[in-house]
């Protein structure tokens, strides 16, 4: 009896927790995937439309024959002509440059920072600033940094040392430079952008796994004479590799998703301002986010694809740490 | 090659206090020997096995190995071994990867390498564990692990910090003979801290004793068991431990109470009586009486505990013969003290008087 009692109270103090979990996490995810699905999805209909024929209701029989559910909206997402070659490619070059760069070098930064002892606090503030400050802020001060114009305190650099001022944003009106060009200074100014912005919080993470390592591991390498660079990858690594799957797994699908630094740095629609209206620096996630108004089925199927994308990738992901994780 | 500390000192200043966690210590470590260096926790001797291993500079004062002053020298470049009180093995490499890892370092090649490791193994009879992880081995299995890696890359000095205080109490009988095996086989010059008196006692050569980083005496064991120099070697020596009395010296002799236990032939004075456990042999009419409150068996022997109105502590404990009639609880028993399990220390200095 005291156990049932105690499981009936453990459900009482979960209650709210599920309660909010099933209205804004399951319910969404079951509506997105039945509205992916919807070939005719009707703007103004609501919930409604999820069981209410295409052609208005007349009678049982028609029901069932009426509804229109099938893959047109994901052959839409499939056709989309930038679909492809810039939201998905975008979406994969941040994934694969932006989180290997920023683990290298948040280790790298922390393992600095365990190292010094003056000043230990106040490097790790500074390095901590962009995590408190809002994303947006620090997109517009990268914009001013990175500006097209001769102004811009890149460009001014540049121009002091004798090279030409680059439109690295893309978001010079004459249009000078290739749509390739820009489309090239563009990202690594955004990967720039996004690694910088990840990186406090993967320093604290590995900073603090840092400080839980006993030093004597280290006295111990000292004693055989271990080099510092045999030391960093024989025992550091290792040893932190808890800590460096879990930030693996974690940016890997937050990268997956990325969109504010696309919205911080250029525009809504990730374009430049020369060219064409093309999404030179689109991500999925922008794709979502562009299409959520007119065409919900649309974005429900692209938000599909993500998840699918994510769902394997992380799979696929802890199935690799598993090999590694050393203990 | 021995060790000689010159004046080794280590003081360690925070913010507005300062520890002598060692101070002034004089000692030589002869070359091929086994020492342990012995004291209550927080009196240092970690601090001075760090100095030696260099990874604690000294505030003042030299390390010298053999004929080389190595005060200043690194750590890798001194050829010492160390294992840490906790071992330190690296959790996410094998048995056979951590033994490697000094060689590795030292560019040995490959198949030297293995063989070296897999000999050293042998030698600690882990050879049939390599492929293991730290954490698939015993506490045991562990720290002579921790022996191989520091013994593989044939140290000249093999430094120990409380190796078996993680192990329980059979273990570390069993281990500790294999260290003194293992030790006396290579020939290495060991220092080996422990603040268990026994463990010292029966693996040492010579121990040195310690307090608060002052060194209090240092000797063969048993000497220093046998020849206290003062009242905290004494009682750090020996278990169960040694009892204490307030006495008197007068008229020759040495009394506790109004008992006359032995002759002296110091000054009068106030002193205070040590009395081994073992150094009290029940008499018809013996000088000192006890009285009886417990009586503990402890196989061949009988321990009993008692009281005395002189005692310092509250109760202390004698160990007599099994075979001894007459012995009851709440009854009193008179007993001769034998004069070599016996001392006086001086009341206020605590340095031995008789
Ligand atoms: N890094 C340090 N900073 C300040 N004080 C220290 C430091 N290391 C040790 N001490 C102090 O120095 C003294 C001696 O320490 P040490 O570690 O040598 O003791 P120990 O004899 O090894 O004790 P135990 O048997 O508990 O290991 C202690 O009082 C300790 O508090
Ligand atoms: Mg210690």
């Amino acid at each position: 009896m005291e156990t049932k009692k105690n499981q009936w109270i453990g459900w009482v103090y979960l209650a709210p927790a599920i309660i909010l979990m099933l209205v804004f996490m399951a319910f969404p995810l079951i509506i997105t995937t039945i509205v992916a699905f919807r070939n005719d999805y009707r703007i103004g209909f609501g919930l409604l439309q999820l069981v209410y024929p295409a052609d208005g209701f007349d009678g049982i029989q028609s029901y069932f024959a009426g509804l229109n559910y099938g893959f047109g909206a994901f052959r839409t997402v499939f056709k989309n002509e930038y679909f492809w070659s810039y939201y998905m490619v975008n979406t994969l070059i941040i994934v694969f440059v932006s989180v290997p760069l920023t683990i290298t070098l948040s280790l790298l930064i922390a393992v600095a920072l365990n190292s010094i002892k003056k000043l230990q606090k106040f490097f790790q503030t500074i390095f901590f600033m962009p995590y408190v400050t809002n994303s947006i802020a620090l997109g517009m001060v990268f914009a001013v940094m990175f500006g097209s114009n001769p102004n811009g305190l890149i460009n001014s650099l540049l121009i002091s040392m004798g090279n030409n001022a680059i439109d690295w944003l893309g978001a010079a009106t004459d249009g000078n430079s290739s749509a390739l060009m820009i489309r090239f200074t563009g990202m690594a100014v955004l990967i720039i952008y996004i690694v910088w912005q990840a990186l406090p919080f993967k320093i604290l993470i590995l900073l603090s796994g840092l400080q839980g390592i006993d030093k004597q591991y280290y006295q111990a390498a000292q004693i055989d004479g271990t080099s510092k660079f045999r030391t960093l990858m024989r025992i550091t690594v290792p040893l932190l590799s808890p800590q460096i799957i879990y930030l693996m797994i974690t940016s890997f699908i937050g990268s997956f998703k990325e969109y504010n630094s696309v919205v911080a740095l250029f525009n809504k629609d990730g374009y430049p301002v020369t060219g064409a209206n093309i999404p030179y620096f689109g991500t999925i996630v922008l794709y979502i986010y562009n299409n959520v108004v007119m065409m919900p089925h649309v974005a429900s199927a692209a938000a599909l694809i993500l998840f699918v994308i994510i769902l394997l990738f992380t799979g696929l992901n802890s199935w690799i740490s598993n090999k590694f994780v050393h203990y | 090659m021995d060790i000689r500390l010159e004046n080794l000192t280590k003081i360690f200043s925070e913010k507005d206090s300062e520890v002598r966690a060692v101070d002034n210590l004089d000692i030589t470590i002869p070359s091929g020997k086994l020492v342990g260096l012995l004291g209550p926790s927080g009196c240092g001797k970690s601090t001075t096995l760090y100095m030696i291993a260099g990874l604690l500079n000294p505030t003042s004062g030299k390390i010298h190995f053999g004929d080389q002053d190595v005060t200043e020298l690194a750590p890798e470049k001194r050829g010492i071994g160390l294992v840490f009180q906790n071992y330190a093995l690296y959790p996410h490499l094998t048995v056979r990867q951590n033994i490697l890892f000094p060689l590795q370092n030292m560019k040995v090649p490959k198949a030297e390498a293995l063989e070296r490791a897999q000999k050293v193994a042998d030698l600690v009879d882990i050879g049939n564990l390599m492929n293991r992880k730290p954490k698939q081995l015993s506490g045991g299995q562990q720290q002579r692990v921790a022996i191989a890696r520091a013994l593989v890359k044939s140290p000249d000095v093999l430094l120990l910090d409380e190796p078996l205080s993680n192990l329980d109490a059979r273990l570390r009988l069993q281990t500790r003979e294999e260290i003194k095996r293992i030790q006396r086989e290579t020939g290495i010059t060991t220092v080996f801290v422990t603040h268990d008196q026994e463990e010292a006692m029966s693996i040492s050569d010579e121990i040195v004793v310690m307090k608060f980083g002052v060194e209090q005496q240092k000797g063969a064991p048993q000497e220093v068991y046998n020849n206290p120099v003062n009242k905290f070697v004494a009682k750090f020596l020996g278990t169960p431990p040694i009892n204490f009395f307030n006495g008197e010296v007068k008229n020759g002799g040495l009394y506790i109470g109004e008992e006359r236990i032995l002759d002296s032939k110091l000054p009068n004075q106030e002193v205070c009586v040590g009395i081994r456990p073992e150094g009290f042999e029940v008499a018809e009419n013996g000088s000192l009486t006890v009285k009886v409150e417990q009586i503990e068996y402890i196989g061949r022997d009988k321990s009993i505990v008692a009281t005395n109105p002189n005692s310092e502590n509250p109760t202390f404990r004698f160990i007599i013969d099994a075979d001894i009639k007459g012995v009851e609880v709440g009854k009193y028993l008179k007993g001769n003290i034998k004069p070599n399990k016996c001392f006086a220390f001086d009341k206020t200095t605590e340095s031995r008087l008789q």
